[in-house]
């Protein structure tokens, strides 16, 4: 029996055009999704437990009754069961630090007491890319940060995997197990969750946990880190844009390539 | 405040932001006129410790301990050098390696951790500069900590490059017991029959062509131009291109003559890869995209209207 948790967060992405308002995007500019790197993650676990016999993959999320709908794509594409960490005191936190997201994340991994724990490198919205290595070092796991390969060793205690380093350059480390993965966009073709898979998801359940149930008050929230200001960064462009429309513009471009020598031969 | 920074290397090099490290540990340290520490572990530690002898660096501490990156070596050697220097800041990477490492070293030591900062200033306290949203929005993040790890952006600080007059000094680290993670080797990956590096110009498509079908339309105007098909990563993700297409962070760095983007929005990790271009050129619907910070020329616009435009003017 082998079990992996995947860690996946519901994320926000914003409209071409939006408006700031205070501390965060005004929600009418908002659209809901599950993390690109998460997406990657779970479909890893799926395959390690489509490969091998008695593996059980559970998803866990901290996040809104909104994100329901997330952790039930993970469902639909094949996790087992899925935990949902949430409670009344994170409704007026503007910025769930890397340090309060480890402390409920590694109180849930050492609740359910994984062999493997995948997480994305990073969340697209507040993309810190640090909460997988920095549970790991509180639930004392090994790690492997921006994996784009993994082959396990469950009996040998091992995962060999593919670190992506800079300028397509691999590195290729054993790492013991349990260990902490950050996963990589690539590693794997995600699937499209099936018919079947999301009628089956409505069956699995999503065990709610607050932070009583994680042994915590609402203090495990508290973080010295503050967000005090958000705003759209001043545009340092200072390119030539052609006006028209479509013909108007490509003529225009054509003229400025054709003058650098393109299209010459 | 006495700052320390971590210097990052591989395979025998200091990589670039190591030196941008330097005038960013040296702006903190000014703020309150104190010293500025740079470490170096594994590696040729002689040779890098020299140098990172650098302007403003007032000690450097090399720690010998095998040749390449390993996270458990540096996580315990950061964490030795932190109890002797003694630092409020401790600088990393935010380099492949620095995710691998600084995540575990600030939650060892308890400090807060700001990863990816452009910008900040202390007073006090650190106020950080990070991006949110993909480089959509900026925010202000204010630590109310005495200590605090931050991790920096590539290419945000400039490089220092002349000699100095540190102090080299040699730290004695070694791990105890057996590391849990062993680094094997490594392979350099992208390689084949095209080289994007090459290309005088290049067509780049990005995740705005929807569908893997809707290719054709770029390698049309790839034809049309005589020029070379390259791509941001969600193509090569989705197996539409192979690896060798990759412009960017953990694909190839490309200097062309022309650089033709088109439906990339222009993410850090991109733009690591293009920057150096003589002339960078956009197709992009959303005004916004910070391609545009960076392009030429731009058209605001559909791909899908403009590109067949454009190899009508070719044919
Ligand atoms: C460790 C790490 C390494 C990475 N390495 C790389 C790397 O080497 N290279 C790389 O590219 N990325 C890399 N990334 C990913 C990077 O962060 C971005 O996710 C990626 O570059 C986005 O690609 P894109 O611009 O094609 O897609 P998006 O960001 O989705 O942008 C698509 C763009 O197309 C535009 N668009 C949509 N429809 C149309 C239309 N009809 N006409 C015109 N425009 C349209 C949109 O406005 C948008 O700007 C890395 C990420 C990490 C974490």
């Amino acid at each position: 029996m082998m079990k992996i948790l995947v860690t996946v967060k519901e994320v926000a992405e914003v409209e071409d055009d939006f408006e700031i308002d205070g501390l965060g995007i005004d929600e009418a500019y908002l659209e809901y999704d599950l993390n690109e790197w998460d997406d990657y993650a779970v479909e890893e676990a799926v395959q390690i437990a489509e490969a091998g016999d008695d593996v059980e993959v559970v998803s866990v999320t901290i996040g809104p009754e909104r994100s329901e709908e997330t952790i039930r794509m993970a469902l639909a594409k094949g996790a087992d069961r899925a935990i949902r960490v949430w409670d009344d005191a994170f409704e007026s936190v503007d910025l769930l630090d890397v340090a309060a997201k480890t402390r409920l994340l590694a109180a849930v991994v050492e609740k359910e007491d994984p062999d493997l724990v995948l997480t994305g490198v990073q969340a697209a919205d507040d993309g810190f890319g640090a909460t997988g290595v920095s549970v790991a070092d509180e639930v004392g796991f090994e790690w492997a940060a921006v994996v784009n390969e993994l082959d396990l060793d469950a009996d040998g205690g091992v995962a060999n995997v593919r670190r992506e380093l800079e300028g397509g350059v691999e590195e290729l480390t054993e790492v013991d197990l349990p260990a902490v993965l950050t996963i990589q966009t690539g590693i794997n073709e995600p699937r499209y969750a099936s018919l079947r898979g999301i009628r089956q998801a409505q069956r699995k359940e999503i065990a709610p946990m607050s932070l009583d149930d994680l042994g915590f008050d609402a203090s495990a929230l508290d973080s010295p880190i503050a967000l005090t200001g958000m705003s759209e960064p001043e545009s340092e462009s200072d390119a030539t844009l052609f006006e028209g429309d479509a013909e108007e513009t490509a003529a225009q471009l054509a003229e400025v390539l054709r003058e650098k020598g393109v299209g010459a031969q | 405040m006495t700052v320390l920074a971590i210097a990052d290397h591989r395979r025998g090099s200091l990589r670039d932001v190591s030196y941008e490290l330097v005038s960013a540990g040296r702006q903190l340290a000014d703020a309150t006129g104190g010293d500025l520490h740079v470490a170096v572990i594994s590696g040729n530690v002689e040779e890098f410790g020299e140098k990172l002898n650098l302007t403003g660096v007032d000690t450097v501490h090399t720690v010998e301990n095998g040749e390449e990156f390993n996270h458990d070596v540096y996580a315990g050697a950061v964490e030795a050098l932190y109890d002797e220097v003694d630092p409020t800041v401790l600088l990393m990477p935010n380099s492949v390696n620095g995710l691998d490492y600084a995540p575990a070293v600030a939650n060892a030591l308890d400090l807060p951790l700001v990863s990816d900062a452009v910008d900040f200033s202390y007073d006090g306290g650190l106020t950080a500069i990070r991006e949110m949203y993909g480089s959509k929005v900026e925010t202000t993040i204010e630590v109310d900590a005495e200590r605090v790890a931050v991790t920096i952006r590539g290419g945000e600080w400039p490089a220092v490059a002349d000699t100095g007059d540190a102090e080299i000094s040699a730290f004695d680290y070694s791990p105890d017991g057996d590391l849990g993670s062993r680094v094997l080797g490594f392979e350099e990956v992208a390689g084949g029959d095209v080289d994007i590096t090459d290309a005088d110009v290049l067509v780049s498509v990005g995740r705005g062509i929807e569908e893997e079908e809707n290719l054709e339309l770029v390698e049309e105007l790839a034809d049309a131009l005589g020029a070379t098909l390259s791509s941001s990563r969600p193509i090569v993700d989705a197996g539409w291109l192979p690896p060798n297409r990759q412009v960017g962070q953990s694909g190839k760095v490309v200097t062309p003559d022309i650089y033709l983007a088109v439906g990339i929005s222009g993410a850090v990790q991109h733009v690591a890869g293009m920057k150096g271009a003589d002339t960078i050129i956009a197709i992009n619907t959303d005004p916004n995209a910070p391609i545009f910070d960076i392009a030429d020329y731009g058209i605001v616009g559909d791909l899908f209207e403009v590109v067949p435009e454009l190899i009508e003017q070719f044919e």
